[in-house]
């Protein structure tokens, strides 16, 4: 088993987790979807550190991200495929 | 894993056991705060429990003030308490409530004593408590006897991906055995309120729930000043990876497996339909929180962190346990059980489960927790509204 660098908790989510100390702009990782045990690969764009999100596909301003398969809120800034995910460009859909 | 039967506890006079054998010296008040802690101070084998509040309150607020004092005093992890307050009244009612458990309790009012006679006095009854607790000795008890209460702190997206669910993995092991548990924290569902409330095992449970979150909710919109992103997430949720409430309420969730929960409790509320899973409506705020689930009876904590919260309960002993291998590397001296290896894939969730029940019962046995040992006691009252 090659090592994982990201894990996908829902097929339907469109977010990954970095579970190593960082990944780094342009690296290739290797991701694992618990749900359904399968293993996909995406190449990143920005550098990411342990525990933050990566996008899994493009996103545009006022997507829902979707992770455990649930709403968790909305993108308000356009997100390219291997890019960062955080505060800078999504927001909870509650406040 | 065969899990096992029992554990060593101490069986107490209501037929509850205890993973602890505390004397505890608690202040009905604020100002009578010293004179417990000189108590303490004076008679080995005591502590007190000093907090803010207990003047002045009123209504809910004094009720749950009540209750929570109360409950502290008849967990089973304490063997004996001195009660010590400024007037006679209310100390009164703690002690005689407390006495329904058939535990040693007397207590003591300030009052045209003084401090310093009263702290003679009370230190001969303290005295006298630690000496006869001490004697006791732990026996089996069945599994059944522990009350496990959850809450997790300073959590980031390991807490959601691996160290939450295997407090999860842990409940769904445990709960056939008649395992009390309990989770709380109403602020940190929002996003999975829906959710959470098709949990319920009866209709009645699940629109206790929804009148409990909407109330939360309904208190947030009236008193917020802009919204809580400052507060959920927090600084440590967002430096670990965690952007909305809404994600940081799915992680959370994580914690109780597949279990349904067959009643809301009160903060500080003791449960009274039989083993299985609660719902608690407590703060989010991890001593607040842990405070409740202790004065509702709960012999033992569990607590998953991410970025490394360090709290600790001064009767309830709280068991720590992280996924990121950064926060079990760098504050080693607070994780109990490190369970990092599951994004590594190197341990799978089952197996995780097992590690933290086998860490469980060394803790209910009487092993110390990391929180113990470094002397974390938290105990913070939670207060509804200002006092009159």
């Amino acid at each position: 088993m090659s090592n994982t660098d990201i894990i996908i908790h829902d097929q339907k989510d469109n977010v990954g987790v970095v579970v190593i100390e960082k990944i780094t702009p342009n690296q290739d990782c290797n991701c694992w979807i618990m749900e359904n045990d399968k293993s996909v690969s995406i190449q990143s764009k920005d550098e990411i550190p342990l525990g933050h999100k990566i996008a899994m596909v493009d996103l545009n301003e006022g997507d829902t991200i979707l992770k455990y398969g649930h709403d968790i809120g909305k993108v308000v800034k356009n997100i390219k495929k291997g890019e960062h995910v955080h505060v800078h460009n999504v927001k909870t859909k509650k406040w | 894993m065969e899990i096992p039967k029992s554990f060593l506890g101490y069986k107490r006079e209501n037929g509850r056991a205890g993973t602890r054998n505390h004397v505890i010296i608690l202040p009905v008040d604020d100002i009578s705060n010293a004179c417990a802690e000189a108590v303490a101070n004076n008679i080995k084998g005591t502590i007190a429990l000093p907090h803010s509040y207990g003047r002045l309150q009123f209504g809910a607020d004094l009720e749950l003030h009540f209750r929570t004092m109360i409950g502290t005093g008849k967990n089973p992890n304490v063997a004996a308490v001195i009660v010590i307050g400024i007037e006679p009244k209310w100390t009164k009612r703690i002690v005689d409530a407390i006495a329904t458990t058939g535990k040693p309790v007397e207590g003591f009012s300030i009052e045209g004593v003084g401090d310093i006679d009263t702290i003679a006095k009370v230190s001969k009854k303290a005295q006298e408590f630690s000496m006869w607790s001490s004697e006791k000795q732990r026996e089996e008890c069945p599994m059944s006897d522990l009350w496990i209460s959850v809450k997790c702190g300073e959590s980031d997206t390991t807490s959601g991906l691996a160290s939450n669910p295997t407090v999860g993995n842990l409940m769904d092991k445990l709960e056939p055995l008649g395992v009390h548990l309990c989770f709380g924290e109403t602020s940190e569902l929002t996003g999975a309120e829906t959710v959470c409330e098709k949990r319920g095992k009866t209709p009645e449970a699940q629109a206790k729930f929804k009148k409990t979150w909407n109330d939360y909710n309904d208190f947030i919109l009236r008193e917020a000043t802009d919204d809580l992103s400052e507060s959920q997430p927090t600084a440590g949720n967002i430096a670990g990876g965690l952007t909305t409430i809404e994600e940081k309420a799915f992680g959370n969730f994580q914690k109780i497996g597949g279990c349904k929960f067959i009643d809301v409790l009160e903060p500080a509320e003791e449960p009274t339909k039989g083993a299985g899973l609660y719902f608690m409506d407590t703060s989010s705020a991890a001593a607040e929180c842990v405070t409740l689930q202790a004065a509702g009876g709960f012999n033992i904590h569990l607590f998953p962190t991410g970025q490394g919260n360090i709290i600790g309960n001064p009767i309830e002993p709280v068991i720590k346990l992280t996924a990121n291998p950064l926060t079990a590397k760098t504050m080693s001296e607070h994780i109990d059980v490190d369970v990092s290896k599951i994004l590594s894939r190197e341990m799978n969730l089952s197996q995780a489960g097992d590690e933290l029940i086998k860490s469980t019962l060394r803790v209910a046995n009487g092993r110390l927790t990391c929180a113990e040992a470094l002397g974390h006691k938290e105990f913070v009252m939670t207060k509804l509204y200002r006092s009159a």
